[in-house]
């Protein structure tokens, strides 16, 4: 079955190719959809069947490479189109088409009537295509096939009404914020470019294994492995939302909310953490780099935490919370627990789609209003929605037995165990605010006074097509923790193994060597003390959102607002996007318009050719009256000029 | 096989001359009749010129197809025409791209059409002409042959500054050609003093060429090198373009993207390094930092423009840039790379200013700020337009990311260069081209459709669809697999790349 896992990305590909082709003619949504969902579907089966062929192989035996043609030869230069799949490429991939699948499910019942239904399920398709091979990739241009094309998806789904506006610092339309994420994105590609160039230059290729070869064989300066580390670090904080290049995922809320639950929470926001996991020996090998990638983890991790305290808008609280996870899954990999960080993905995965499936479902049934000021009291209207949106709220805030538990106390552990007191410290501070903002939200949508308008709006709760996949998220933002259940908590539980950490052994293996790490199950009681602390702080952040919003009223005021100039700053996103504006995007176009195009172009060069012409005698004058309009005689001058030269050159002879 | 090559080589030159002719015998009223001969002599042209690629032989390095008459045997000049890798491919997207640019004349040139279209086939000949030349004078004589059907059609059928911008091209490129004419002459000269006689042969003086003093190749260098540059065109001698572009009609921008700009890369390739290797490695530096500067400076210029057409130009100056980048990176992934970013360039944009041209003839303005929310009218022309911005912005799948990759690449590990800035700054291109081209998209596409002058803009016709389709094929076809293209230029490219390396080599041997 391996031999065939180039299916899984072909079959999406060919439902793009369908659906944007001939869904129009096809017109049927039921159809269209069907197509949509039963290629993902089709690939998570066929993913599946490959994983359970892997899990009968020997550990080593496990990594595979399928190559289907040359993509780019020229010289040495070479990149196959070829995938590999590995125990970590085929988590991704079972993740990336099983969520895939249930969103695409959902999106029938949520974008039923839209007139452009079958352009949605295409774009949906390609970005499946597309973040499949990011994942898949054998090398580095396929990743980057995949990266550029994700982002190709991402614009295209996020201004997919084109014609709507859309709040945001100098953002009028959606597409405007599409714009925004494909250039900030960019950014970060030109990252990817220079890790490209320089892999390229120090192992004469871009396969991953070579590369990896070369880093651990000592082949590559180690200034060049941090240049390089840094390089894909720059790419990674584009893709994932990270300080600096984090500006862009608020206003990614723009596109339809399965769009955001899809791509800009559970697989394409990912990609930075999938890449660094790849390519995991080039970080190991440098402190610096590490260093970096767990300073901006643990900044935007807190940063973003603290300003989702003050969004009202239910899909940017949850932006800002995906904003933070990343932080926290970035610390992970940043203190070298290289496993940990996949293993945030995956639960993150369930609960974030879950989470922004559910506030899908709550615009779905308020009739597209998003602002969970003018909700409340949706408690009684949508039961399932109300239940699921539950799990994952818990799931997030980190309570004991959800999978965000699990994932999220392992990453704290690391931070303190392989990085410092302070590191924990600032990520419980973060995991404290997440469970309030969570928390704060979930009660003003559902619990307190019906605070919307009832003779305009009629909560109701959405299909089953809708419920369905809350449904099977809410199950597993469970028992999705127990894959990977730290041994501090195994120990409890006599001694449960902890699976994927050692499924993704191999994979991790040389740069655990390089950091010293062992893997042996060795509990020290202090994490206990330090999981109990999380705990607390976390329950308190619950209770006190509990005991400022339970009751909210439509008369209420928001309590947050006494914090005065603080809640000002938090509700503007420390400003970030105004100044980036100022500094970067008005100089650059005052410098492109004023100086270099006005001054420079056309009074500078131009201004010379122009002055130079008319020195020359007024030669333009003189070519104005041999312009008869009769091409003939330019022919005769032109061979009259020729025939000159040629006789001078044989008067000469 | 072979003489299908041979057949190829004289009629991709002379049905265009031949279809000229025709054109003049028909009644200057028979609109119909001399457009659709125009069509069908470009149509034959193009189809006869497959078998230069069909029959191409992979494994030789040299010209192949090779036709050599004498004709002024006194100096030397022969008819010599032939084809290696990289003007194979460039002729076919020359006989590919005209019958493009002529069908798409038909609905918008309205006057004079009988001098239009006879125009367009002789621009054809002489373009054609240049590369397939393998003689110095007939390369010459092809080269100045293109001004004159270019400066009508910019100048008659062109808008409203269209004088000032066909006299503005004229002396830009007779300022260059002028120096190119006497570095010309001089070698010939100089054949004839060290090599047994006056010859104008390519193919003689790859040899000869190469041994001359180093101080003197820099002037010949120089002077090859000023008269390309100015075509491509590289910063700072980029002013006539915009311009140009402007001016001319939709077709005359479409040819002038689609092959003229690639008869100076053409030419720096043919001439500067495969005459002058020495002066190449010599004046790498340079041309190349101007090549830098233009990547930034067009996109950055381009991103202000508030006239579509304009916005385009400034981006060939950037992507052309690029070419010569690579070029000048003189390593076989920089000059592979920038000979499919020669054919890539010569898809995506006419493409767009093919699609510029749709909305310019519903509208007849191209000011940007007159759109807005054109997909609520012409979703099908939303599509391609979208296929050709990211063809252009160099998207990982289309075309254009692999030319640009490759001279990035090229650049990054020059031998000849000594740094990896060249390649970083070229870089930020990547990013402003996104700017430039996603902003204007934005703001012509996308957003509600208010200006009540566009309320009731028609998609697409079949005929636009006949001349983009044809194009879109070829720039996912070269996205997802460029080897059909770039195994043509593998061979040619290789021996260019050692011959620069051998005489490198020797220079540094003799200095030490």
């Amino acid at each position: 079955m391996i031999e065939q896992v180039y299916l899984i990305p072909l079959l999406p590909l060919i439902g793009f190719v369908v659906l944007g082709l001939f869904g129009k003619r096809i017109g049927n949504e039921k159809l269209l959809g069907m197509i949509g969902a039963s290629t993902v579907g089709a690939g998570f089966l066929i993913a599946l069947s490959i994983f359970f062929g892997m899990t009968g192989m020997q550990p080593e035996e496990r990594s595979h490479v399928v190559r289907l043609f040359t993509w780019i030869h020229a010289g040495d230069f070479t990149a196959d189109l070829a995938y590999r799949v590995d125990q970590l490429s085929i988590l991704f991939t079972m993740i990336i088409t099983g969520i895939g699948f249930l969103i695409h499910v959902y999106s029938i019942g949520y974008m039923h009537g839209d007139k452009s239904f079958f352009r949605f399920f295409a774009y949906l398709n390609l970005f499946v295509f597309m973040m499949l091979n990011l994942v898949l990739a054998n090398n580095f241009l396929v990743t980057f096939l995949g990266w550029e094309g994700v982002g190709l998806a991402s614009y295209l789904l996020i201004g997919f009404w084109y014609d709507q506006k859309f709040e945001g610092t100098n953002i009028t339309w959606t597409g405007d914020a599409a714009k925004k994420a494909f250039i900030v994105n960019r950014i970060g590609d030109f990252g990817m470019l220079i890790a490209m160039f320089i892999a390229y230059q120090y192992t004469g290729s871009l396969d991953y294994d070579k590369l990896q070869t070369a880093v651990v064989g000592g082949l590559i300066p180690a200034h060049i492995i941090t240049y390089m580390g840094l390089a894909i670090f720059l790419g990674c904080t584009g893709k994932s939302a990270q300080i600096p290049l984090g500006v862009w995922l608020p206003d990614a809320m723009a596109g339809p909310t399965p769009v955001s639950a899809l791509i800009h929470a559970a697989t394409m926001v990912t990609s930075g953490i999938f890449l660094i996991a790849r390519t995991n020996v080039v970080f190991a090998s440098s402190h610096t780099t590490l260093a970096v990638v767990t300073g901006v983890g643990i900044c935007t991790a807190f940063f973003a935490a603290t300003v989702g305290i003050a969004q009202n808008d239910i899909k940017k609280v949850l932006a800002y919370s995906t904003v933070s996870q990343l932080g926290f899954m970035f610390i992970a990999l940043g203190v070298g627990a290289f496993w940990v960080g996949v293993f945030h993905v995956m639960t993150h995965a369930f609960f974030k789609a879950l989470l922004f499936l559910g506030a899908g479902s709550v615009i779905h049934g308020m009739h597209h209003e998003q602002d969970i000021m003018k909700m409340g009291g949706l408690k009684k209207h949508m039961k399932i929605t109300h239940l699921t949106f539950f799990i994952g709220t818990l799931a997030i805030a980190g309570i004991p037995g959800l999978s965000g538990f699990f994932s999220k106390d392992e990453i704290l552990w690391k931070a303190f165990s392989s990085g410092s007191p302070v590191l924990w410290g600032v990520g419980v501070a973060a995991a404290f605010c997440t469970a309030f903002y969570m928390f704060r939200m979930f009660y003003l949508t559902f619990h307190g006074e019906e605070r919307f308008d009832h003779h305009h709006v009629h909560p109701h709760e959405s299909p089953l097509s809708m419920t369905f996949p809350l449904m099977v998220l809410a199950v597993f933002s469970i028992i999705g923790g127990y894959f990977g259940i730290p041994h501090a908590v195994g120990a409890l539980l006599g001694h449960a193994p902890n699976l994927l950490e050692h499924w993704l052994e191999p994979v991790f293996a040389d740069a655990d060597k390089i950091l010293n790490h062992s893997h042996a199950a060795h509990v020290e009681p202090i994490e206990y003390g330090l999981m109990v602390t999380s705990t607390v702080i976390a329950i308190i952040g619950i209770f006190l959102a509990r005991s400022l919003y339970r009751n909210y009223g439509k008369a209420s005021t928001e309590p947050t607002a006494k914090l005065g100039g603080l809640h000002a700053l938090l509700s503007k996103k420390y400003l970030v996007d105004e100044l980036y504006q100022a500094v970067f995007v008005n100089t650059f176009y005052t410098l492109s318009n004023s100086f270099l195009w006005k001054i420079f172009d056309v009074k500078g060069i131009d201004g010379v050719v122009n002055g130079t012409a008319q020195l020359i005698g007024g030669t333009a004058e003189r070519l104005r009256r041999i312009q008869t309009g009769v091409a003939q005689n330019y022919a005769v001058m032109m061979m009259a000029g020729i025939v000159a030269v040629l006789g001078y050159m044989v008067f000469v002879r | 096989m072979g003489e299908l090559g041979y057949l190829a080589v004289l009629s991709s030159l002379f049905v265009p001359l031949v279809g000229t002719l025709a054109v003049g015998f028909i009644d200057r009223n028979q609109k119909k009749a001399i457009q659709w001969t125009t069509l069908v002599f470009s149509l034959i042209s193009f189809v006869l010129s497959l078998p230069l690629l069909t029959s191409f032989n992979l494994s030789d390095s040299g010209f192949q197809f090779e036709i050599n008459k004498v004709w002024i045997a006194s100096l030397g000049v022969g008819f010599h025409l032939g084809v290696d890798g990289m003007s194979a491919l460039l002729v076919v997207l020359t006989t590919l791209i005209m019958p493009i640019a002529i069908f798409s004349s038909f609905d918008a040139i309205n006057k004079r059409e009988k001098e239009y279209y006879a125009m367009l086939l002789f621009l054809q000949f002489g373009m054609t002409g240049v590369f397939l030349a393998l003689d110095t004078f007939l390369f010459y004589v092809f080269w100045e042959l293109i001004l004159i059907p270019m400066y009508f059609l910019i100048g008659i059928w062109g808008g409203q500054d269209r004088i000032y911008a066909a006299v503005k091209f004229f002396l830009y490129t007779v300022v260059g050609s002028l120096l190119m004419l006497v570095a010309i002459v001089w070698l010939g000269y100089y054949a004839q003093q060290n090599a047994g006689g006056f010859t104008a042969d390519i193919v003689k003086l790859r040899e000869i060429a190469p041994t001359i003093p180093s101080h003197i190749q820099q002037w010949m260098f120089l002077a090859f090198a000023l008269s390309f540059c100015i075509k491509v065109p590289l910063f700072p001698l980029h002013t006539w373009l915009p311009d140009a572009h402007v001016q001319a009609p939709t077709a005359g921008s479409v040819i002038l993207a689609g092959i003229l700009l690639k008869l100076g890369t053409y030419g720096l390739i043919r001439f500067n390094l495969e005459l002058f290797p020495q002066a190449s490695v010599t004046f790498a530096p340079i041309l190349s930092t101007l090549a830098v500067i233009g990547i930034i400076y067009g996109a950055l210029v381009a991103i202000v423009q508030t006239d579509v057409k304009k916005l385009v130009a400034y981006s060939s100056v950037s992507h052309l840039g690029f070419v010569v980048l690579g070029i000048f990176s003189m390593n076989q992934e920089g000059v592979q790379g920038a000979i499919i970013q020669m054919i890539n360039h010569g898809l995506s944009t006419p493409m767009l200013f093919l699609c510029v041209g749709v909305i310019y003839e519903r509208r007849h303005t191209r000011d940007i700020s007159e759109f807005g929310g054109l997909t609520s009218v012409m979703p099908r022309f939303c599509v391609l337009f979208a296929i050709a911005m990211f063809a252009s912005v160099g998207l990982p799948g289309l075309n254009g990311f692999v030319g640009e990759y490759l001279t990035l690449v090229g650049a990054f590990q020059s031998p000849y260069l000594h740094s990896w800035w060249y390649a970083i700054l070229s870089a930020t291109g990547v990013i402003f081209a996104a700017v430039y081209l996603l902003w204007m998209f934005q703001r012509v596409m996308f957003g509600t459709n208010d200006n009540p002058k566009n309320h009731s803009l028609q998609d697409v016709t079949r005929n636009e669809m006949a001349t983009l389709i044809p194009l879109v094929i070829l720039i996912v076809w070269l996205g997802v697999y460029p080897q059909s293209f770039m195994k043509y230029s593998a061979q040619s490219t290789k021996s260019v790349v050692e011959k620069i390396h051998k005489h490198h080599q020797g220079t540094m041997q003799a200095s030490r």
